[in-house]
């Protein structure tokens, strides 16, 4: 039984160490779920959160300037329609599928001005697959092991 | 003849469950005749399923948009291969393929095993049949590919009705790879559904000895190739296709897949402890339960959506049968392992670190970490809304963090397990083995500390991989030398000989050597440099060592899709390497735009190239740029990998004499206590 357990002080440092990591990673990579209203809400207590909104992208609102962006995010509640101003700073380019209209889901934090900065944007087209015959979408991340076909950033492995 | 489908789903149902009767009825009664019109009936249900999985194709090669399905998912002018490949390319159709798939398995154990006298089989066949009646129910009611357009006109009444042309399948699907990728993961997952049913028919008949772990490793490795090949596909798809220049963004469809790899893998290796010492029965048992659970899980997670659900993905019914289905499944399986724990009991235990059985302990305790870090993951937005009540998602710091020392980890262990003796290990023979590989690695680390290595993760990766190759390098050429001594060989027929009187052990070594380049791959990402620049015919912009020329900016037109195309000239220290030409198109029929990647690829690394839009005041084009180093490593660590399982799958002549020998023993010593009692 002794030998036993000297596997299971083994076992335990390596437990150990990899839940360490596991910490670490979680503080590093968590994002919050927030609406739009709760992110306005929040005030300049989200400027230190990470924060994913998701919304439609408003038709016409998108700026480029070279690889800089910027466009508003709105979100319809209850017939309430509320809104929030996004610059894209991410290293990434746009998905594809980003456009006037798309429903899209940023990714960062807001700043201390109300509008939010984003390093991470996904976007999908809301009416083509899905508005006539849909029953399942047929969208790359919703298609067989397709990978995050509409994420505009990907992790580092 | 989308009702001839419909009806040949209804008849595979009627003959699958007709099946399961027979076979567990007549195997638990000891009536031959019924067990073998049970075996004849998956025959017959594997044939039903191939003629609705042909008259689905034939609904899509003649673009008979009334079916929702081929309205939803070609279009007229789609081209012949990809119309044949919409098969796959929604959930209705995939369901069905995936049944396909595994109504073929079991027509296929049922040939392999047809002059097999006992119960093992029997039931097998019949656990094989249950996972096909939940497919085939999901085909006939919750997902049925057959099903027709109709619409109310406001009299509440349907009407059929079809679409002038189809909606046409995703631009970013139409791909080669995209046309084997899905099947591969399928045959993948579905083929781990066979190792499940001989480890279930194991339990249920008591014959837990090596008959059914034999058979069971086998499927387990050929579902294992195909799943490991599938995900890499997926990797290079993405890396190809979709221009974000990389290849895993831990996306949960990307995990769902890489889960029950981990714990095939795992298995995969502790099943060597239980041939060898009878050890981690259990174990084993868990683990195949564990694989067949995720793969289910994972065709779950991919089909409901359940994860994006802030997406607004059409949420569909098919969530909770599978949920359902889990439970059963699992419940049933947790009661049969407790209720046969007795005849799963281990003959050895552990003895010391430095042993074959320690590594293979602590290469399972990771591998298992692994998969649970992905697994929690994955789910953690499901388990925070039900516990916090609110969404929150981990992203790819937290699989990275706990990720990247594992994978480190297991490369060390894949050096330094195959090595150590079972049992146990003395410190002058592990000086003499590891004292090589051990220098090699610590300069190799030290030479790339020298060069520039700035990353304590990659420095360490390349003096493990060092380290790992030392040692695979000695054992071959070790055994091959002593074969030479024999048969007095060259050494090129020698170390052929070698592998071919054991492809198990060799096979193995020339996988680990393919997940050594893999490492060396995963780890060129820590060297990754990107940046951007925004160009006009004749200006040029600098990234890393690379100087990038406009040539030319023009449109393209296809009848498929309108576009434009850069084309760019690399050039590295004034000399030019290649010509570029990225393309950024629109598909009129589905409305998408996309990007065409172009890369320059070396050993070295790759040059990758992107035109992210054109900047409407000014004209020019926004060019993206990645140098990612040793990226080709990866394709060519999963190449030699799938080799050396090619190897190791096949036949081995003396291994079979062995076992044959090994089961009569079994089956002798099984009679005797019968009669002694």
């Amino acid at each position: 039984m002794k030998r036993q357990g000297r596997f299971a002080v083994g076992i335990g440092v390596i437990l150990a160490s990899l839940g360490y990591f596991a910490f670490v990673g979680y503080q590093e990579g968590r994002a919050y779920y927030k609406t739009i209203d709760e992110v306005a809400a929040m005030g300049d207590d989200a400027v230190d959160t990470r924060l994913r909104v998701a919304g439609v992208v408003q038709p016409g609102s998108i700026e480029r300037d070279g690889k800089e962006l910027t466009f508003t995010l709105t979100q319809l509640v209850e017939d309430v329609s509320s809104s929030m101003v996004v610059a894209y700073t991410g290293s990434q380019p746009i998905p594809d599928t980003f456009k006037d209209g798309a429903d899209a889901i940023v990714e960062g934090h807001r700043r201390t001005d109300g509008t939010f900065a984003a390093d991470h944007i996904q976007a999908k087209c809301a009416s083509k697959y899905e508005a006539k015959y849909g029953s399942s979408a047929q969208h790359p991340s919703q298609v067989p092991m397709s990978g995050a076909a509409d994420s505009a950033s990907g992790g580092s492995y | 003849m989308a009702e001839f489908g419909s009806f040949a789903v209804v008849l595979a149902l009627t003959f699958c469950s007709y099946a399961m009767f027979a076979l567990f009825y007549g195997a638990k009664t000891g009536r031959r005749d019924l067990v073998k019109s049970g075996e004849h009936a998956v025959y017959v249900v594997f044939g039903f399923v191939t003629c609705a999985v042909v008259a689905l194709e034939a609904l899509l090669l003649r673009s008979d948009f009334s079916i929702e399905y081929v309205a939803g998912y070609s279009n007229r002018d789609l081209p012949v291969f990809y119309k044949v490949a919409a098969l796959w390319g929604g959930q209705k159709g995939s369901l069905l393929f995936w049944s396909w798939i595994l109504t073929m398995y079991g027509a296929l154990v049922a040939l392999r095993n047809r002059r097999y006298a006992g119960k093992l089989i029997p039931y097998t066949l019949g656990v094989l049949c249950v996972t096909s009646a939940f497919f085939l129910l999901l085909n006939t009611f919750a997902a049925n590919p057959f099903e027709r357009l109709a619409m109310d006109h406001g009299d509440g009444v349907k009407h059929a009705f079809a679409p002038p042309d189809g909606k046409g399948l995703n631009p970013l699907l139409q791909h080669p790879a995209m046309v084997i990728h899905p099947p591969m993961l399928y045959l993948g997952y579905i083929g781990f559904v066979v190792p499940f049913a001989f480890c279930l028919g194991a339990l249920l008949t008591r014959e837990l000895g090596s008959g059914w772990i034999r058979m069971a490793r086998r499927w387990t490795l050929t579902a294992w190739l195909f799943l490991g090949t599938g995900i890499i596909l997926g990797g290079r798809w993405a890396y190809v296709e979709l221009g974000w220049g990389g290849y895993w963004a831990w996306d949960p469809v990307e995990n769902a897949s890489l889960m029950p790899w981990l714990t095939g893998t795992a298995f995969l290796h502790s099943v060597i402890v239980q041939e060898r010492k009878n050890m981690l029965k259990v174990w084993n048992v868990v683990l195949i339960l564990a694989t067949y659970l995720l793969a289910i899980f994972g065709t779950f997670l991919t089909r409901s959506g359940i994860v994006s659900s802030v997406h607004a993905f059409a949420q569909s019914s098919i969530g909770t049968y599978f949920v359902v289905f889990l439970i059963l499944m699992g419940a049933f399986s947790i009661y049969l392992v407790l209720t046969r724990l007795e005849f799963l009991k281990s003959d050895n235990q552990l003895d010391s670190y430095a042993s074959r059985e320690a590594s293979f302990l602590f290469n399972n305790l990771i591998l298992l970490a692994a998969c649970f870090a992905v697994l929690w993951g994955t789910i953690f937005p499901v388990i925070s809304e039900l516990i916090q009540g609110e969404q929150v998602t981990v992203g790819a710091p937290f699989f990275n963090r706990i990720n990247v020392p594992i994978a480190l980890f297991l490369l060390f262990l894949t050096g330094v397990g195959p090595l150590l003796a079972w049992r146990k290990t003395s410190f002058e023979s592990m000086r003499r083995i590891f004292m090589w590989p051990t220098i090699v690695g610590l300069v190799i680390a030290g030479v790339s500390l020298a060069l520039g290595t700035r990353s304590v993760y990659a420095m360490i990766s390349f003096g493990l991989a060092g380290f790992v190759t030392t040692t695979l390098v000695s054992e071959f050429s070790r055994a091959a030398r002593a074969r030479r001594r024999n048969t007095g060989e060259g050494m090129l027929a020698a170390l052929v000989g070698i592998t071919a009187t054991n492809k198990r052990r060799y096979g193995g070594y020339i996988v680990h050597f393919g997940f050594v380049l893999l490492m060396i791959g995963f780890t060129g990402q820590a060297f990754t440099t990107e940046g951007w620049g925004e160009v006009k015919e004749g200006e040029r912009f600098t990234i890393g060592h690379y100087e990038f020329e406009c040539l030319s900016i023009a449109d393209v037109e296809d009848p498929n899709f309108v576009g434009m195309s850069a084309t760019v000239a690399v050039y590295r220290g004034g000399r030019k390497l290649a010509t570029l030409a990225p393309e950024r198109r629109h598909y009129a029929a589905s409305d998408q735009t996309t990007s065409e990647v172009r890369i320059h690829h070396t050993l070295a690394e790759d040059v990758y190239v992107v035109f992210s839009n054109v900047n409407e005041e000014t004209g020019k084009a926004v060019m993206q740029v990645w140098i990612n180093p040793l990226v080709q490593w990866v394709w060519i660590g999963t190449v030699v990998i799938v080799m050396g399982t090619l190897v190791t799958l096949l036949p081995n002549r003396r291994e079979r004499a062995v076992t044959r020998q090994k089961e009569m023993v079994e089956r002798l010593l099984a009679e005797s206590e019968k009669v002694a009692s």
